[in-house]
């Protein structure tokens, strides 16, 4: 299903401007809209930012997917971190425990088509976003 | 590609090569000495060819034959590999070769030729030579080469990764200018990526700004922004808060509608600050409030 896909690790601020421009550039060639590039780039940037900052630096990895009906774009962020104890709490706006605005990963899920989180505490995180072409 | 296929080569020639044989030093350092001068001039010529006229010819036959007494010197005083004492000397005269190719943008290939030229030089100086010891000597005296060049060529990039970081650290100040736009008005016009860094160097300039030329009035203007995420907004928010607490009131400009639906999704709140789609309207908007034209009949009258 997937035609091809870039990992980038990430485990600086550095990197994560690194998948905000792979992220914009694989938007781009699946001619995503302006709307959903942008929408993308940023939920890609937040959870890359907590795959940093929360879980101490991981991988991110891009790929062009289809299903029977459309082209996207399917993003994996995975961490070895602490993992998240409460999902619930977490993916509450305003809820942070790093001093932010507690928006990045509740903010994400609005952002994109598809939200999958794998995450168990002492497990890491792993978060699988979709985007589809309209 | 190319450099660091070349890179390669060199290390592992470097690698697999012996040291000199203290007989084979000596050997050397008197065949430099002997040749000195057309080794000098046949390895500037070489050289010269690969900087194509960017270096005059006095200075080139000048670091040409420093470098000729550099490595002779080394040789003559028992130096059998980059690594040894004796050639600590030399050491620092790469390093200061590279230092100054670096700054002058010189690349890294041309400058690593600068040693390399040396093999081709020593060569013609030797001639055709069928004495298997002379060869066998040549070899060593070849991988003492690379490592040299190999050396200069580290030195090279640690010389230029520092003059990079200094350009960046210039380029982050001079990427954020605060403009005075209007008789109290001061705006912010923010490009790029707003890491931590940027958005501290922009809040002090702003609110320096701000202190010096007494305006009550910031706008900033995010039109050259490509997202806005969580970041990015915590640092424009702590930015409007910050000049607020110095009395001065911020607009945010530039707002695209594709940032826009994004900061609405993401649930992004900018409370009760401003927003304008564009910094002319941004403007307009400040010179059409009323305590704007108090602020400005004061300043007149004053
Ligand atoms: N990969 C992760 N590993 C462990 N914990 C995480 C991870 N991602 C998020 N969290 C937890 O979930 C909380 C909420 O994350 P969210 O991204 O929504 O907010 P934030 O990062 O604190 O602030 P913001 O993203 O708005 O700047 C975090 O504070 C953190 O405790
Ligand atoms: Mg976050």
């Amino acid at each position: 299903m997937s035609e091809e896909s870039r990992q980038v690790p990430v485990a600086s601020d550095q990197d994560v401007v690194r998948v905000r421009q792979l992220v914009r550039t694989v938007s781009v060639e699946a001619k995503l809209s302006l709307v959903d590039q942008t929408k993308l780039v940023t939920a890609a940037s937040e959870l890359a930012r907590n795959t940093l900052v929360y879980g101490g630096g991981g991988y991110v990895e891009v790929s062009r997917v289809r299903n029977e009906i459309r082209a996207g774009i399917r993003i994996v962020f995975a961490d070895q971190g602490p993992g998240i104890v409460d999902l619930d709490l977490a993916l509450t706006d305003g809820y942070t425990t790093g001093g932010g605005l507690g928006l990045g990963l509740s903010g994400a899920r609005r952002l994109v088509d598809e939200f999958v989180i794998e995450t168990a505490p002492g497990e890491g995180t792993t978060i699988t976003v979709t985007k589809w072409c309209r | 590609m190319v450099k660091s296929a070349r890179c390669g080569q060199v290390v592992w020639l470097g690698e697999a090569a012996v040291a000199l044989s203290p007989d084979e030093s000596g050997r050397f350092s008197d065949l430099l000495k002997e040749h000195a001068d057309g080794l000098v001039a046949r390895w500037a010529e070489l050289v010269g060819a690969g900087l194509q006229g960017r270096m005059s010819r006095p200075e080139l036959e000048r670091q040409t034959r420093d470098l000729q007494k550099g490595f002779q010197q080394a040789l003559a005083a028992g130096a059998r590999d980059l690594k040894d004492e004796e050639a600590a000397e030399l050491r620092a005269q790469l390093s200061e070769l590279s230092s100054h190719r670096a700054r002058q943008g010189f690349s890294a290939n041309e400058t690593a030729i600068s040693v390399f030229a040396l093999k081709d030089a020593v060569l013609d100086v030797l001639g055709d030579t069928d004495d298997i010891n002379t060869l066998r000597a040549f070899v060593s005296f070849s991988a003492f080469i690379d490592r040299a060049a190999l050396f200069t060529f580290d030195s090279y990039v640690r010389v230029r990764e520092s003059l990079i970081a200094d350009q960046t650290e210039q380029l982050l100040e001079l990427s954020t200018p605060v403009v005075k736009l209007w008789d109290g008005v001061v705006a912010v016009p923010l490009v790029g990526t707003l890491d931590s860094a940027r958005a501290q160097v922009v809040m002090e300039r702003l609110l320096q700004t701000l202190v010096d030329t007494g305006s009550p009035y910031a706008i900033i203007d995010i039109t050259g922004v490509p997202a806005v995420d969580t970041q990015v907004a915590q640092h424009i928010l702590k930015t409007v808060v910050a000049a607020r607490l110095m009395g001065a009131d911020c607009i945010i400009s530039g707002i695209r509608p594709q940032i826009a639906q994004t900061i609405v999704a993401l649930g992004i709140e900018f409370g009760d600050i401003a927003t304008k789609a564009s910094l002319a309207d941004a403007l307009r908007y400040v010179l059409g409030q009323k305590s704007y034209k108090v602020v400005a009949a004061k300043r007149t009258e004053r």
